[in-house]
């Protein structure tokens, strides 16, 4: 059965179909072309089946997936699959969840997704077992027969907090572990749910996993820095920041960048398409963005200092040549730690604003 | 003949979690709890700036996402003697009601329902009786009215699609339909009834996505909402559009409304309407009788217990005229064991530890390949064993009814008492006898799904009040949103300790903190699953996971038939585990990482 012919018998009408098809499309950044070939593919195609493991992970992947929020996408994306074992959300348990397994994956050898949440311990065979099977075995054997491997999330993509110094279990990312399968990073501590639907998607719909940037991540959705997609940039333009939290620039929402904000090299979708339906992300919600998509991000740390402390990053003043790199970045199609990392102004921001705090700046309690 | 099970994985949980049981003369005679996984993260945090440790130690759990974080700068706060503005401190309450009402929800629904609710037998009711009887499952207060949203079409629609998505790959579906024990006599819901259960099941499944909205307007996400230490981030302007202002606040409140509908007019009735049909369970997994609670919701500063909305106490074998104290400083109180873990300490393997002055010294010796059986002889997790005063506690829903009812909450009274009558009456009537259902009956595994319901209405309740608060005080003029006194770490002693304790929705969950030249040195989390999930303690004493399955019946061992599986689970998911919570804090090298210098500066 078609996912179109699950959506009939389910009620919907083909206008809401459609309109699925529209909001799918748009949020991958399609012509009117492409979204024909999102309502082809789900007219016709079979469902994809999923494994879904969970190794060294918080389940917060998962948990954020459960909030896709268009109403078509959270209620029917878990039908558009079939999600044959995810343990997590499943009835059966212990071996009666395990002979699932097995079974799915004999009968759909070399045409399942293995999707990931988590990053695989090397330390030590007890860092993370299942059913008396070391994770790195069970990733194996199941990433030998999928088709193409989704990496959930920073831990599966770059090891997340866990891969943090000293990374006391010897903690890998998929990509590290596996060669010959394509591997999909869809990066932030969670991805936005909207962003992990729109990656199944594209997929079931072309049959191909999407274009990925040179850190594995998918370009629709990583292409563009938080920083040229916020909605505070005119105030970084226009030189307006935040000095101290709860300040009176902070109840204007001014731009963050000297509270520590990552936005400047972090990638990812939150200026766009924002968290839960919506509603806001960490900027608009007042708190610096600390840069969840990046590989390593836990290492960058301090949060609340301004990225030119942070080695290796700086960031030019101006709106058009921040403009510029920004555009050289797209084209150019490369890591863009590179592209920021040659252009250091700080020194025009420093003599165009007050920073730094005044020691006694305080405010009362 | 005597019996070994294994479970492992547990599915329907947080994490990864491995039960081993031994049974015989149709009983479980001997359970052995396992916690599989490991991470490092109290290492990882050691030498990094206190203000960043929320983020690192939030990542130790996605579904309770918020509360590590939320007990993270709670620790350093007290550490450096930081006093937060009262709104900081409403919203604080609110995102932390937020995660209570949600997270139980979803437990009750999406991790455990199925556990009680036969999905195939709900496929063969009629629609029109599943409509009627869910009009007649009404809520415990006259405040709210039955649940409107039950019509004999919405269940045919329920019906209808679980039926298309089970019939698209019945072998290997996430219900497991061919191979997993639907229409065993264990489940013992009519069809009508079953029917009622998979439709609130979808619809927790919608409404859950608009509980966690109200930490996205505060925290800017969720999972992982942002917290600050010192207060919030999220600055209150009344009279500008970028700011915590008349639409966000009006949207937050919508959200409890909204939160307070579903949890009393849906899931606490649905939970009583449920378990009522299983009343010989009220005598089973009740496990261990000592009930621990640190108390949260404060409506003024962590240091004033008596502001908050939820009571700190403990309860001794189940004695409900003494409310006990907790101490969190006597070393020899709170104290972690890991004679059965994978660990050693420098003082002695069968030592406890107060978290202030721990150590976790690596001492893997477990199987080094797959393996069958761990067995109780061996150290067997890689939970630590916490203890108070030598004493196994219960921590969790059942642990706050039982301290706020002897304490007399009168909240907590009065819906404790409504819920207990409404089960009672609902028990005798569908089973048609006297089913014998005491205040005993709270302690066992469907009390302790009763007494979380309870909790969710009660934190609704709390975030209403917190919210009404945060009004009033700005009303009054007060927009102060964070405290930035103690921010820059040239304000901050040489040393400084600190320590928080919260009431995550699992349970009590301490974390501890030491600062030292404005670097974190040691941070050790005393979290809700390692007090209920942990191996057994030096004198033998078992943990709530393994006591509470101790003579639970067991069905269909000779035939390996999974309905053995479905009763073991049934109270391992009363507890709610959450494994990645409580195995967080393993080094690899076999260093001492958890040894804090007692320093007089």
């Amino acid at each position: 059965m078609t996912f179109y012919e699950e959506l009939k018998a389910k009620g919907y009408t083909r206008r809401q179909f459609l309109k699925f098809c529209g909001i799918m499309g748009a949020m991958m950044g399609l012509h009117q072309t492409g979204v024909a070939q999102i309502v082809e593919a789900l007219e016709t195609k079979e469902r994809v089946h999923v494994i879904w493991e969970h190794f060294q992970e918080c389940t917060c992947c998962s948990e954020s997936f459960i909030r896709a929020s268009h109403p078509l996408v959270g209620k029917i994306l878990l039908e558009l699959l079939s999600l044959d074992y995810d343990d997590l959300l499943m009835a059966a348990a212990g071996h009666v969840a395990e002979q699932t397994k097995e079974a799915s994956i004999r009968q759909h050898y070399g045409k399942y997704i293995l999707c990931v949440e988590g990053s695989i311990p090397t330390g030590s065979f007890g860092y993370c077992t299942l059913g008396g099977r070391s994770a790195k075995e069970i990733f194996d054997e199941e990433a030998r027969g999928a088709a193409a491997i989704i990496a959930w999330g920073n831990c599966a993509s770059s090891g997340c907090v866990q891969g943090a110094r000293p990374n006391p279990t010897k903690a890998r990312p998929v990509h590290k572990l596996i060669s010959g399968k394509p591997v999909i990073n869809v990066q932030g501590c969670p991805p936005i749910a909207d962003v992990m639907a729109g990656v199944i998607t594209y997929y079931i719909t072309f049959g191909r996993i999407p274009e990925l940037d040179a850190m594995g991540r998918p370009r629709m959705f990583y292409g563009r820095r938080i920083h040229d997609t916020c909605y505070r940039r005119a105030f970084y333009d226009a030189g307006l920041f935040v000095q101290s939290f709860d300040d009176e620039n902070a109840k204007k929402g001014y731009c963050l960048y000297y509270m520590g904000c990552k936005g400047p090299n972090t990638f990812n979708s939150c200026g766009i398409i924002k968290w839960n339906d919506c509603i806001s992300y960490p900027i608009q919600s007042g708190h610096p963005c600390i840069g969840c998509a990046e590989p390593g991000y836990f290492d960058q740390e301090p949060f609340y200092e301004h990225l030119p402390s942070v080695p290796g990053i700086g960031i030019e003043a101006t709106a058009d040549k921040i403009g510029a790199a920004a555009t050289v970045a797209a084209l150019a199609g490369v890591s863009v730690h590179a592209v920021v990392t040659n252009i250091q102004k700080r020194k025009l921001i420093d003599n165009n604003t007050e920073y730094p705090l005044k020691d006694d700046q305080v405010d009362g309690i | 003949m005597e019996y070994k099970i294994v479970v492992d994985p547990v599915t329907r949980i947080e994490g990864h979690l491995r039960m081993e049981a031994v049974a015989s003369g149709g009983r479980i005679t001997d359970a052995i709890s396992t916690g599989t996984m490991v991470r490092g993260i109290e290492i990882i945090v050691k030498d990094r700036d206190p203000r960043d440790v929320w983020a690192f130690v939030m990542r130790v759990c996605g579904v309770c996402t918020s509360m590590h974080g939320l007990s993270s700068v709670r620790s350093v706060e007290n550490a450096l003697g930081i006093d937060i503005p009262h709104n900081a401190q409403m919203v604080r309450n609110i995102m932390l009601g937020t995660l209570t009402t949600r997270d139980h929800l979803v437990h009750f629904y999406q991790l455990s329902a199925l556990d009680w609710v036969d999905i195939v037998s709900a496929l063969k009711a009629d629609p029109a009786e599943a409509s009627a009887i869910a009009r007649t499952i009404s809520p415990l207060s006259e405040a709210y009215t039955p649940w409107g949203e039950n019509s004999p079409g919405y269940f045919a629609d329920v019906q209808r699609k679980v039926k298309r998505f089970l019939e698209v790959n019945p072998d290997n579906n996430l219900f497991s339909t061919n191979r997993w024990c639907w229409g065993s006599k264990l489940y013992k819901l009519p069809p009508a009834v079953n029917l009622v259960g998979l439709g609130h099941y979808l619809q927790a499944l919608d409404f859950q996505r608009e509980m966690c909205k109200i930490q996205t307007i505060f925290g800017g996400k969720n999972p992982h909402p942002n917290y600050l230490v010192g207060g919030m981030a999220c600055a209150v302007n009344m009279q500008d559009p970028n700011a915590i202002n008349m639409d966000r606040l009006s949207f937050v409140q919508q959200k409890i409304q909204e939160i307070n509908e579903f949890v009393n007019r849906v899931y606490l009735p649905d939970a009583i309407a449920v378990l009522s049909f299983y009343p010989e369970w009220a005598r089973i997994g009740g496990g261990v009788r000592n009930y621990l609670s640190y108390g949260d919701f404060p409506m003024t500063q962590m240091n004033e217990l008596d502001s908050y909305l939820s009571k700190r106490g403990i309860i001794m074998d189940r004695n409900m005229n003494a409310v006990e104290e907790f101490d969190p400083l006597a070393l020899d109180g709170l104290q972690e064991f890991v004679n059965n873990s994978w660990y050693k300490y420098s003082v002695g393997k069968d030592k406890g530890l107060h978290p202030s002055v721990g150590e976790t010294i690596l001492d893997y010796t477990g199987p080094g390949e797959d393996y069958d059986w761990l067995g109780p002889d061996k150290p067997y997790s890689w939970i630590k064993t916490p203890r108070y005063r030598g004493h196994a506690m219960e921590v969790g829903p059942l642990a706050r009814l039982a301290v706020n009812y002897a304490a007399k909450d009168p909240g907590m009274v009065e819906i404790a008492d409504a819920a207990l009558a409404r089960w009672r009456q609902m028990a005798d009537k569908f089973n048609g006898r006297d089913c014998g259902l005491t205040f005993d009956s709270w302690f066992s595994t469907p009390g302790r799904m009763i007494a979380r319901a309870i909790d969710a209405s009660r934190a609704g309740r709390f975030m209403q009040m917190a919210y009404d608060s945060l009004i009033a005080n700005i009303k009054a003029g007060d927009e102060r949103m964070f405290n930035s006194a103690r921010w820059e770490p040239s304000s901050w002693p040489a040393d400084a300790k600190g320590y928080s304790l919260n009431e995550a929705p699992r349970g009590a969950n301490a974390h501890y903190c030491h600062i030292h030249n404005r670097k974190m040195v040691n941070y050790q989390m005393v979290v809700p699953t390692t007090w209920n999930g942990s191996p057994r303690d030096p004198s033998g004493q078992r943990s709530p996971f393994e006591e509470s399955l101790i003579g639970t019946p067991v069905a269909g061992i000779e035939q390996s038939n999974p309905e053995m599986t479905l009763e073991i689970i049934r109270t391992l998911h009363s507890f709610d585990p959450c494994m990645a919570c409580a195995v967080h804090l393993y080094d690899e090298s076999g260093t001492i990482i958890h040894r804090i210098n007692i320093e007089n500066q």
